[in-house]
């Protein structure tokens, strides 16, 4: 199973509205993305917190129909 | 908590530092977790590793211990720290080797 790079950022803005969203498919093949994710929410939070947020939009298919997904996070300064 | 995540505990708690990976440190199975093996022995660190594959109750008792969905697991003094990408960043950033400074390992 594949998850188009829109449906990943579709999720993520679904959690994070103000999130600025990067998504490069590595491999070509819909199944392997680096994502780099800004977001004022992160603010105050530690790394692992900030992953754990992402990964929460994505609603249990990060590990399970999206295999990989390499993760950047950092906080959005207004 | 449960029996499996009780076992988990424990590993994380009575060894310095701990990587739950897809394979073995001598053998990864899968790119992740061979770059967090390299990150640790570039470090020369001395570490465990438990392989998920060996069981489907490790496999998803680690995801659940976390509340991390994917393997590699990195666990420093029994803290969970982060999955390969933070520890590239942590390494790249030289925050890992302050960590580990800090628990005084390596």
């Amino acid at each position: 199973m594949a998850m188009a790079a829109a449906e990943i950022e579709r999720f993520i803005k679904e959690a994070l509205p103000d999130a600025r969203v990067e998504i490069r498919d590595l491999a070509g093949d819909g199944n392997h993305y680096a994502a780099t994710v800004m977001s004022a929410a992160f603010k105050g939070m530690s790394r692992v917190q900030q992953h754990q947020m992402v990964y929460a939009s994505l609603k249990g298919r990060m590990g399970g129909e999206l295999h990989a997904l390499a993760l950047t996070t950092s906080v959005l300064e207004n | 908590m449960t029996d499996i995540a009780k076992w988990i505990d424990n590993e994380v708690k009575s060894n310095d530092v701990v990587l739950f990976m897809k394979g073995t440190p001598d053998m990864p199975m899968c790119g992740f977790s061979g770059k967090a093996t390299q990150i640790l022995n570039h470090m020369g660190v001395p570490f465990k590793g438990i392989n998920v594959l060996d069981s489907d109750e490790i496999r998803q008792g680690i995801k659940d211990y976390t509340n991390w969905p994917t393997v590699p697991q990195l666990y420093v003094k029994g803290e969970f720290v982060g999955g390969s990408d933070i520890m590239m960043e942590m390494f790249q950033s030289g925050e890992l080797k302050q960590l580990l400074a800090e628990k005084a390992i390596a």
